[in-house]
């Protein structure tokens, strides 16, 4: 069976389709997705993102301890900032990608995805043994609603005396928002500017019933993991499970500038990565936009349009709203750059090869 | 609860059929029910006029933001008119199913015996939902 959030019920009520993921049942749209995508780009979404874990390292070694167990550097972050960080394997695979927080000198908040955070829990607890730190796993007692989009800080605005304007991008601050407690992070996942806020499970509905009333006016839309994955699609972020995976370093996904090997001591997967900092490597993540009208989807091979030889695989694709074409992200050999194809069920599409991201928002 | 018209025939892959009765030409799209469980339609891909399908064969595709799903042919024969406004826009399966967002018509041959009526083919969607 699926663990229901506690917004269930609200989802139903807004006729939403509940759809299990990663073992939780989620809302995937409430109506239209590609009209919850466009709220987000245009006015805001409101997003329940409660399947997250909250995963809290306390202790006067709690920076030390994330040190040793991350690849960043997280004892050098400011309280009231967050870091993009990965745990990795002992061999350098990546076992989650993670957002922590330092809310105070002696606490942080890890942020791990749906599907890995009883391990990334147990994975903190073991490397965290030889310093004075507690790992506790306190995403049952959590919750998480996100409102992202331009108009999202004029929404929050309504509800909360915070100083909003201030907060920086990858930045926390406990406030009080519609009378409930919570920490307003501005962080996100749809390349708008916008805001996640963790408040106690029991104080979800007050939270979503009021920002729904408070976002009425700015176009405020419920929006779904459907919307939520062509979002972050657009906005080239990679998703556990398709850019990232235990098989695949840090390097391996283009992300080697998150390794931080100039920290103090050693990390877990350190020895492993050391040697792959200066090879360049075999495939690159690259994003691909299709001629034609199909979409390549994950897994699908992409190949080279003359001979129709494999020269790397899908990791994500969707039709995108904004370029109006079926977008998708691959691992391509680093030595093919045109007259590439995806093989989509057989007939091979051509796509031409363009940076990532597909989309940013104009400032 | 999306609309079963009582006047069409369907498969359990959720094709409506409509005009069986006269047992010439037919004409076929998706249902409601599986417009909505696919979500927004951006791509359709249907068989070439004059082809010749048979029933039970995957003949085209319907793709929706988020999954693919193949069209089958739920009688066998000729086709003689596929809509190319659906081509076009695409979004026409979602927003008029039954309508403008048929698919294909086809000369039948052969009909297959386990079509649904509109009451069986509810208990297909309910056993799914």
């Amino acid at each position: 069976m699926s663990r229901p959030t506690p917004l269930r019920e609200v989802h139903e009520s807004l006729g939403a389709t509940l759809t299990d993921f990663a073992g939780w049942l989620m809302p995937l749209r409430y109506g239209s997705e590609s009209a919850e995508h466009n709220a987000v780009r245009t006015a805001a979404g409101l997003f329940d993102l409660s399947h997250m874990g909250e995963i809290f390292v306390t202790g006067p070694q709690a920076g030390e301890a994330l040190d040793h167990a991350l690849i960043g550097h997280l004892s050098a972050l400011e309280p009231g900032r967050a870091r993009y960080t990965m745990i990795c394997a002992a061999d350098g695979g990546v076992l989650d990608d993670l957002i922590v927080y330092r809310l105070a000198a002696e606490e942080f908040l890890v942020v791990a995805n749906a599907s890995n955070y009883p391990k990334v829990a147990a994975e903190l607890t073991e490397r965290s043994a030889d310093f004075d730190a507690e790992v506790e796993d306190r995403s049952d007692q959590y919750a998480l609603v996100a409102v992202q989009g331009p108009r999202s800080q004029e929404i929050l605005a309504t509800l909360t005396d915070a100083d909003l304007p201030s907060l920086k991008y990858y930045a926390g601050l406990p406030a009080t928002v519609a009378g409930v407690k919570a920490l307003i992070a501005r962080t996100g996942y749809t390349g708008e500017d916008g805001f996640e806020l963790f408040v106690a499970a029991g104080d979800a509905v007050t939270l979503w019933q009021e920002l729904t009333k408070a976002g009425d006016a700015y176009g405020l839309r419920p929006a779904g993991l459907s919307a939520r994955d062509t979002l972050r699609l657009e906005a080239g972020m990679p998703l556990y499970g398709n850019e990232l995976n235990a098989g695949l370093t840090p390097f391996d996904a283009g992300l080697g500038r998150v390794v931080r090997f100039d920290k103090p001591g050693d990390f877990v997967g350190r020895a492993a990565l050391a040697p792959l900092k200066d090879i360049p490597p075999r495939r690159r993540l690259t994003g691909l936009v299709a001629r034609g009208r199909r979409v390549p989807r994950h897994g699908y091979p992409v190949v080279r349009l003359t001979d129709g030889t494999v020269v790397g695989e899908v990791t994500s694709g969707a039709p995108s709203q904004s370029l109006g074409k079926p977008i998708a992200m691959a691992y391509v050999d680093t030595d093919v750059s045109e007259g590439l194809a995806v093989d989509i069920r057989g007939s091979h599409e051509p796509v031409d090869v363009v940076d990532l991201p597909f989309y940013r928002r104009s400032k | 609860m999306s609309s079963i018209p009582e006047e069409l025939s369907y498969t359990k892959e959720h094709e409506w059929i409509a005009g069986l009765e006269d047992g010439i030409t037919v004409t076929v799209g998706i249902t409601a029910y599986a417009a909505e469980s696919l979500g927004d339609v951006v791509f359709v891909q249907l068989p070439e006029a004059g082809a010749t399908v048979e029933a039970g064969d995957a003949v085209g595709e319907v793709e929706s933001t988020k999954s693919v799903s193949d069209i089958y042919a739920p009688v066998s024969g000729e086709v003689i008119e596929v809509n190319q406004v659906v081509v076009d826009d695409p979004s026409l399966v979602n927003s008029d199913p039954y309508g403008d967002g048929w698919l294909f018509r086809v000369r039948v041959q052969d009909t297959p015996e386990d079509l649904l009526s509109a009451e069986e083919y509810a208990t297909v969607t309910t056993a799914d939902s």
